[in-house]
């Protein structure tokens, strides 16, 4: 059996829902190249006016860390509180500060 | 002794976090959500049968238009369901030959016909009603890709459970024909809608571990009971006969008790022997082969595209 979706390449999609917020992603598809997959992403993922920009790019092309190596990949200086909001105790009347 | 990598995993399960499709998994994980998961999405493709068949038929313009909507829905449903699949490692191409093969299957309520107009409101109503029972719970699933591809759908769904339970309203309180009709309706479809749940959770093969991995959150039985409940009332205001006698309100329970289903007639539905079984199937693979030629434009279109853009780079 042929099928078109091997011989198309996966796309992942963005949408930002409205103007002034993130794009996020929403799903993946398969398409021949940017501008159909623009077109899929508009037919399948914004039906009801999810959105009003959507971008999508080669799954391929995203480099990703790997979430299982989190620990020796971040280095969050948990050592160092004083960068903290929270390690600062002032008088309760400017506390809101 | 366990891996470190299965104590990890049980970790984030443990921790209600969600499993990614990167990360490691235990292969008996993955297989379980291969399966659950492309037989949701062919549930959703297969579905568009029964009510496709009345689109042209639809008593209004109104009720074609809401039909069309639906049945378009449904192709995106699938669409999201077989793309969250694909992240665990198998292909489209796979899932649909295990389809039309007969090794994947789908849900047994499509392969009831829709004998009258008021099958399509039933199936609205009582079909996708206990779909959203089901979603609703699976929102919560342990696998990233189809817990975020839950609550998408659960966002469209709720529509087609009210346009169902509207066209049905509009029978029930019609002629005595029309609210003959819905009566019908309701009697052939209200039995295998809580069959959708599943068997019971003693029987049911892959509940356990499915609960343990939390990709089900809730048992099939506690799902059934919550529908069974919910839908008493809906069926009281239609001013329609309960077609299960032995419904009765169980205070010490706070659910309603209800029949035991039958069961032979679900397993034999499931293996292959339902109405419509054959058909359904066979309309798959003829519409996959007759849609051929769109796949061969779509690439000899895309392969004049590619030259035409090498042409303009040289």
């Amino acid at each position: 059996m042929t099928n078109i979706t091997e011989k198309l390449e996966l796309f992942e999609v963005f949408v930002r829902s409205k103007r002034g917020l993130d794009h996020k992603h929403i799903g993946s598809l398969h398409a021949e190249d940017h501008e159909q997959a623009l077109e899929y992403a508009r037919d399948c993922y914004t039906r009801r006016t999810e959105g009003v920009s959507i971008w999508v790019v080669k799954s391929d092309d995203i480099c990703a860390s790997q979430e299982d190596d989190a620990e020796c990949f971040y280095d969050p200086s948990d050592d160092k509180p004083y960068r903290h909001a929270t390690y600062y105790v002032l008088p309760d009347p400017v506390n809101n500060m | 002794m366990t891996a470190p990598q299965e104590e990890n995993f049980m970790r984030k399960i443990q921790a209600e976090e969600k499993i990614e499709p990167k990360d490691w998994m235990p292969e008996a994980y993955r297989k379980n959500l291969i399966r659950q998961i492309s037989q949701h999405a062919h549930s959703e493709v297969i579905g568009m049968q029964p009510e496709g068949n009345w689109i042209t038929r639809a008593p209004s313009l109104r009720r074609k238009v809401v039909l069309l909507s639906k049945v378009q829905d449904e192709a995106g449903h699938g669409l999201y369901l077989y793309s969250a699949c694909e992240t665990l490692g198998i292909s489209r191409s796979e899932m649909i030959e295990q389809l039309q093969s007969g090794v994947a299957k789908y849900s047994s309520i499509f392969n009831y016909p829709t004998l009258t107009w008021a099958d399509v409101g039933a199936i609205g109503w009582l079909v996708d009603g206990a779909a959203i029972v089901n979603q609703v719970s699976l929102q919560r699933t342990s696998y990233g890709p189809y817990s975020r591809g839950m609550i998408r759908i659960c966002k469209e769904e709720s529509f087609h459970q009210r346009q169902g339970y509207e066209a049905i309203l509009e029978l029930a309180k019609g002629s005595p024909g029309q609210k003959e009709m819905a009566q019908d309706a309701l009697n052939r479809f209200y039995w295998p809608a809580l069959m959708m749940f599943g068997p019971h959770d003693s029987e049911s093969a892959h509940s356990q571990k499915s609960m343990e991995w939390k990709i089900k959150r809730e048992t099939n039985d506690d799902l059934r009971q919550k529908f069974v409940d919910q839908t008493v009332k809906q069926i009281e205001v239609l001013g329609l006969e309960h077609p299960d006698k032995a419904i009765k309100w169980n205070e010490e329970r706070g659910h309603y008790d209800s029949s035991d289903l039958n069961w032979d007639e679900f397993w034999s539905v499931i293996n292959g022997n339902g109405h419509c079984n054959r058909q359904r199937i066979e309309h798959h693979v003829a519409a996959h082969e007759e849609g051929e030629w769109v796949r061969d434009a779509i690439t000899a279109y895309n392969d004049k595209k590619r030259a035409k853009k090498a042409q303009n780079a040289a």
